[in-house]
């Protein structure tokens, strides 16, 4: 059995959706932009598929939203463009984040700060949120953007977006959300919460790598990242990737029919998974209270084991899985994530990420189950680490002590 | 940058066999215990190095008779990832047998090289470096422990990395053992600087002692030096005309870094040696000039004469130097 427990990584592209994307590469291969029937062929998929997104997150007709190649472009997107619009030539000189946000959201940050910008980087609390009031003390008159993730990648935490959107109003300040991990995994309504700006990417929902969005509420200027032509109402230069908008609405739209239900399900795999791994092995910690978590995710600690080791060995059970840790990474750093929420730096080299999808099944987490167990068994008969640590009495685990 | 560095392979791929067998199945992994030791007449040993909050400590059991300083059983346990499992696996083994003394010698190279499968290919990517050379380490500790040496006497233990444990001499032996150029290979050889960074340079989040810049710089310095006192004494006790082609164009390189090279990079020009040829009257030097040096008026005057001057002196009064 191979079991993919890397789903917020990537996922798995849904049959139905290559079935809607296959006609757009051979048969209705016009480039839209065209005038001839070629061109407008396509047309009608298009519009559906941007239907699809609209109503996947509630957005206003009014409301842009723009296909990009991918979640980091949208990301690159509005960072550079509101150092563009609102700092290089304006009054405005701050920008505010979080330490916990995706490289493509902090390297701009920091590609920023050489620019001259301000940037604030808050800290996360020990569930692995950032304290929206104390977002609030941050703002000043010169704070022209806040940018926050609406979910967390490696823990799975959410963020309390309302209540920063409401602030960020209430101050005037742009709000963008990297919303990669949240849209399509748990109800995003973009009118029911005040977000400026979200980036997507069609990959984490069942669609296909290498198509993104990015939504821009109504009135929002922002300068195009890309210049050429007049795509997408002259919001981004570039021919439309046909196949793939079509994928992204398609897939989009099934992640977000009943998503409730979906939810329901994978979090019942989810909380069974992870209930036997700190009921099984001692001394695992797992980071978040999971009714604020996405339904899919699980970051655990195992004390002892280093990432990549446990990585390996499930691997080699055929178990694809995921580590912030240094040594998977070429990055010799600990996880960054759980050094933000206070773990001690042998902890932070010791997460495992298992994220699940819609596929997964209880035979699969059955397997799971069995093989990380014997796999955290064999690395802690080597540890020098695990050798010193007591075992906490009766085998007794316990969640969200990460210090 | 280039074709081959656009997508990378996984850092799994880069493992060897034998590196990927012993992630698998260490075969020294375990512990010696005090009662064991004594029942063969041994001296236990345990040494630790690493920190579990660095990602990788290593602790090394030696069983060693008394008599002969042999080290008869030895075994290790390790938080590390898979790497760091296979190196302290393979230094494990190479201790096996040997004296205290033998095996303070080995090196982290001599286990990177007991891991290839094939002896040009290595056995890690290089950002898994730090894995053998925390094996390395663990060794000197151990047999500063057994000889009744304090552990901060037997080497210089100043510590430039405090993230990383890294010490001051660890990092002079890690550059010069394998000829370290950047910042980055220091890292991924030693681990020292990829956390806080405080220690890569001034300015960090805290002051340091030491700089990893500054050790790179002065450990550079004195190689360099090294080399060019080695060419040039060969050179004036006479045996520049039996060096080879190659020893003859490292001994000119030398000189010419010494004495010429600074003065050209200052004018914006620079020079490389294209060839020697021996002749019977003469040792050929043909050389090319680089930048503001090709087409200058001097270059066939004023400087060719202070580089054949300076050769002449340093290496042999037979150098001509034809400039091409």
């Amino acid at each position: 059995m191979q079991v993919y427990m890397d789903n917020n990584a990537t996922t798995m592209v849904d049959p139905a959706v290559v079935e809607a994307m296959l006609p757009f590469f051979s048969e209705q291969y016009g480039n839209p932009n065209s005038l001839h029937k070629f061109g407008t062929a396509p047309h009608p998929a298009i519009s559906k598929a941007i239907d699809q997104v609209y109503a996947a997150i509630n957005a206003s007709d009014n409301d842009d939203i723009v296909f990009t190649s991918c979640a980091t472009e949208s990301n690159n997107w509005v960072l550079k463009s509101v150092w563009i619009d609102k700092i290089l030539h304006g009054e405005k000189n701050h920008i505010i984040t979080t330490e916990v946000e995706h490289p493509s959201v902090l390297s701009t940050c920091k590609f920023l700060e050489d620019q001259g910008v301000n940037v604030t980087y808050l800290p996360v609390n020990e569930q692995g949120i950032i304290d929206a009031q104390m977002l609030r003390s941050f703002i000043t008159e010169k704070t022209a953007l806040v940018s926050v993730m609406w979910a967390n990648n490696e823990t799975g935490m959410i963020f309390p977006i309302k209540e920063i959107g409401e602030i960020c109003k209430e101050k005037g300040v742009l709000f963008h959300t990297d919303g990669v991990q949240a849209v399509g995994k748990i109800p995003v309504d973009v009118q029911a919460v005040h977000v400026d700006f979200m980036s997507m990417s069609a990959h984490k929902f069942h669609g296909p790598k290498g198509i993104g969005a990015l939504y821009i509420r109504n009135g929002q200027a922002l300068s195009p990242l890309l210049n050429g032509g007049e795509h997408m109402g002259g919001r981004r230069s570039g021919t439309l990737n046909v196949p793939y908008i079509v994928g992204m609405g398609k897939a989009l739209e099934m992640a977000t029919e009943n998503i409730e239900e979906k939810m329901a399900t994978i979090s019942a795999k989810r909380d069974r998974l992870e209930d036997a791994l700190l009921k099984l092995i001692p001394d695992t910690f797992t980071v978040g209270e999971r009714d604020h978590r996405t339904p899919n995710t699980i970051l655990i600690s195992i004390r002892g084991v280093e990432g990549e080791g446990m990585l390996w060995d499930l691997n080699n059970a055929a178990i694809g899985a995921s580590t912030g840790s240094a040594c998977a990474s070429e990055d010799l750093e600990a996880n960054t994530v759980m050094l933000a929420i206070g773990a001690d730096h042998e902890l932070a080299h010791t997460g495992i990420r298992l994220s699940l999808s819609r596929y997964t099944t209880d035979e699969e987490v059955d397997y799971v189950i069995d093989h990380f167990k014997s796999a955290v068994e064999r690395l802690r008969s080597i540890s020098s680490s695990y050798a010193k640590v007591k075992p906490t009495p009766g085998g007794e685990a316990t969640a969200c002590e990460m210090h | 940058m280039a074709k081959n560095d656009l997508f990378g392979a996984s850092l799994w791929d880069e493992y060897s066999n034998k590196v990927t067998t012993l992630m698998n199945n260490p075969q020294h992994q375990g512990e010696i215990t005090e009662e064991e030791a004594a029942a063969h007449g041994n001296k236990l040993i345990v040494a630790d190095f690493g920190a579990e909050s660095c990602g990788d400590a290593v602790r090394l059991y030696w069983e060693v008779n008394p008599a002969n300083d042999v080290i008869e059983n030895s075994k290790f346990k390790s938080f590390g990832c898979g790497t760091a499992i296979a190196s302290s696996d393979m230094m494990t083994q190479l201790c096996l047998g040997k004296t205290v003394d033998e095996a303070v010698k080995i090196t982290n190279i001599d286990v990177e090289m007991a891991l290839r499968d094939t002896p040009d290919v290595p056995a890690v990517p290089p950002q898994k470096m730090h894995c053998s050379v925390m094996a390395y380490d663990v060794i000197k500790k151990a047999a500063g422990l057994y000889k009744g040496v304090d552990a901060e006497s037997f080497e210089e233990e100043i510590i430039v990395c405090e993230c990383a444990r890294v010490s001051l001499s660890t990092l002079k032996e890690v550059i010069k053992l394998n000829d370290l150029h950047t910042i980055e290979q220091v890292t991924d050889y030693t681990k020292a600087g990829g956390f806080c960074k405080s220690c890569i340079k001034p300015g960090g989040h805290e002051a340091r002692e030491y700089y990893l810049v500054d050790i790179l710089a002065d450990v550079r310095r004195e190689m360099d030096e090294a080399k060019m006192k080695a060419a040039a004494e060969a050179g004036l006790g006479g045996d520049f005309e039996k060096m080879t082609l190659v020893q003859k164009i490292k001994a000119i390189d030398a000189v010419v870094d010494e004495n010429i090279r600074q003065f050209l990079i200052m004018d914006g020009g620079n020079m490389e040696v294209i060839d020697v040829k021996d002749g019977e009257d003469y040792i050929d030097v043909y050389i090319r000039y680089l930048g503001s040096c090709s087409g200058c008026a001097s270059s066939s005057t004023g400087t060719l004469y202070a580089i054949e001057a300076a050769l002449k002196e340093k290496l042999s009064d037979k150098i001509r130097v034809l400039p091409i």
